[in-house]
């Protein structure tokens, strides 16, 4: 284990919340690293930006809401995660580990083409264009898709 | 240099698989380490020993098996993906071990590239 190793992980999120499990697995990852201590940044594009949707309702489709999740990621303790507490167990971490991910990007492209403002957003972003998150992805160590 | 892959899609519905063992080979053959290959989402699906395929064709679960053993290569199944999708220690095929994201993370950061194997 590399002790005190601090990478840049970026979060590529393209799917819509629903439909297919990328989403949610991709939250799960998020927390993990966030948990790790490595700089975790969030991107949502394409139908993506809409796991960020204000007022998800999936009652009607038998499915977790867990968009409240992100709301969360800004201090978030790891004693309320339900799947993995027993691995951050494992590694030493304890609920007074907690996450720091405030580096949620949107592309604006995406954004604009569903016909989606920042006002629609369960959290605060920062909107970039296509081509500034192209620069920011090169400044990156690790980028994982979902 | 020292790589991880991680691997997103199942078996045979997906090349993501397919294209990860060709890729990793390919990488031990010209004398690169790999680290770790990560399983998640339904890639949790490559690790089952109940797999069966047609005789005439390729077996991806045994494949994996076969590569890990001859280059001792560590192969770890997400374990909240793998008991969603119903793969636990009774039917992990060998070579394979359950283990957390944590992995993933910790061959991230260890690792000079992670290779991702996905949709």
């Amino acid at each position: 284990m590399s002790e005190g190793t601090i990478k840049k992980f970026m979060f590529v999120n393209r799917t819509a919340p629903y439909g297919t499990v990328y989403a949610l697995e991709s939250l799960e990852v998020v927390l993990i690293t966030a948990a790790f201590d490595q700089d975790v940044s969030l991107v949502f594009m394409d139908d993506g930006v809409f796991q960020l949707k204000k007022g998800q309702q999936t009652k009607g489709i038998e499915n977790k809401n867990f968009s409240p999740t992100y709301r969360a990621l800004d201090g978030y303790d790891v004693e309320k995660l339900y799947v993995e507490g027993e691995a951050l167990a494992a590694r030493g971490l304890t609920e007074e580990d907690r996450y720091d991910v405030e580096k949620l990007y949107v592309e604006g492209e995406a954004l604009a083409a569903r016909g989606l403002t920042e006002e629609d957003l369960l959290v605060d972003v920062t909107v970039m264009s296509r081509a500034e998150l192209g620069k920011l992805m090169d400044e990156m160590d690790v980028v994982l898709t979902f | 240099m020292l790589i991880a892959v991680t691997i997103n899609e199942g078996p045979y519905q997906h090349q993501a698989s397919d294209s990860a063992y060709l890729f990793c080979k390919a990488a031990l053959e010209k004398g690169h380490e790999i680290r770790r290959v990560f399983f998640y989402n339904d890639g949790v699906n490559n690790a089952s020993s109940l797999t069966e395929p047609p005789l005439d064709d390729r077996n991806i679960v045994a494949r994996w098996s076969k590569l890990a053993a001859d280059h001792k290569l560590d192969l770890v199944v997400c374990v909240a993906a793998a008991l969603r999708r119903g793969i636990r220690d009774e039917n992990l095929a060998a070579g394979f071990r359950i283990s957390g994201l944590g992995q993933l993370v910790e061959a991230g950061i260890e690792a000079d590239r992670l290779v991702t194997f996905g949709d």
